[in-house]
């Protein structure tokens, strides 16, 4: 047994050291509360520990321990769970939701982190077991951290998109951004603040798959999200006129949102446009298909 | 966006409303910016110029 101290024990390392680096990572996609802190830090331990004795249970073989990698996938999933039920009760309490999507998204970021960490772990320990080379398995170890954060990166609207800043004008009672309408504002009052303290974007598609993941709502809703998350909103409850909205332009496929920030600041604006998340349940992708390159030209 | 719901309306023109939504009346633009103001912050909605004098107050 004591032979596979170190096998263990260097996968267990790696791959909590694994979770806490993805911890440290997703400073926008969660608030970071200590409580949640530890309660990742322990499910990541977990998966470290059962990724690393994957393989000894095989060389000893004990092959009915690797029966618990499915227990460990089930609890998971559970993670999956805990963080969507969480983020939406929380969503109650936003001004400006993060919206179903946003949240299904982070909850799978949550998830998927832990098979990383257990891939991880069994990376470290296999390289030990085989060549008994403690810093060649932690350097394995690394690698993989550094390839599965590569790999996990995910597109932002910045990659898909030009975003610029829009001119807010009002035709009649009519707000617009640019040619874009955004909403009916009745009050003189209103629209005078508007024209004062908002600020508009317009996000122009950089081809057709991109037009068709931009039109999703839950990826709009995720934008008016992080600029507000960004740059703050003169919102509150009895003000409706001053709720982040992101509108399309029919023709042309194009996107402006309009806001009303604490901080009015359009470099800042478009900069947090341009780091939004592109959503996995957003994504669209015609153009792979022969009838949407046809259309297309 | 199901849960959009025209709760009043106020009008300077007495003839452009009618049906069973409260309808307030007003003598100037003034005075209806004021009433429309003061009824959407109470009830949390936000006002819409239907463009013929006639003001709406709708909850989205």
């Amino acid at each position: 047994m004591e032979q596979y101290g170190m096998t263990i024990g260097l996968g267990i390392l790696m791959g909590t050291l694994a979770r806490a680096y993805m911890l440290r990572s997703d400073y926008r996609q969660y608030p970071g509360y200590p409580h949640g802190y530890v309660t990742h830090m322990s499910l990541g331990f977990i998966a470290a520990a059962l990724g690393s004795v994957a393989l000894p249970a095989i060389a000893e073989k004990e092959f009915a321990a690797v029966t618990f990698l499915a227990l460990a996938a089930q609890q998971f999933r559970e993670v999956r769970n805990m963080e969507r039920e969480s983020l939406a009760a929380l969503d109650e309490a936003e001004l400006v939701p993060r919206g179903k999507d946003y949240i299904e998204g982070i909850a799978r970021v949550f998830e998927q982190r832990n098979y990383l960490v257990m891939v991880t772990a069994l990376a470290t320990s296999a390289v030990h077991h085989f060549t008994r080379w403690p810093l060649l398995s932690l350097l394995t170890g690394f690698a993989f951290l550094g390839v599965s954060e590569y790999l996990m990166k995910g597109k932002v609207i910045g990659d898909i998109a030009e975003v610029e800043a829009g001119q807010l004008h009002f035709a009649g009672p009519l707000l617009m951004v640019n040619e874009i309408e955004i909403m009916n504002v009745g009050l003189p009052k209103m629209r005078e603040k508007i024209l004062r303290d908002g600020l508009g974007v317009v996000i122009h598609p950089k081809n057709d798959n991109a037009r068709a993941t931009l039109s999703n709502m839950g990826q709009r809703q995720a934008i008016a999200n992080v600029a507000t998350a960004v740059l703050g909103t003169k919102k509150d409850v009895d003000t409706p006129e001053f709720t982040p909205i992101v509108r399309k332009n029919i023709d042309v496929g194009s996107i402006a949102l309009f806001c009303v920030p604490a901080e009015k600041d359009i470099d800042g604006l478009v900069a947090a446009v341009e780091r939004v998340p592109v959503l996995e349940s957003a994504r669209r992708a015609p153009l792979k298909t022969k009838a949407g390159r046809i259309a297309a030209d | 966006m199901a849960k959009d719901k025209l709760l009043a309306v106020v009008t300077l023109n007495k003839e452009a409303v009618g049906g069973d939504v409260p309808i307030f009346f007003a003598s100037t633009e003034e005075e209806q910016a004021r009433i429309a103001g003061t009824l959407a912050q109470v009830m949390k909605a936000m006002v819409h110029d239907v463009g013929n004098g006639v003001y709406v107050i709708v909850k989205h």
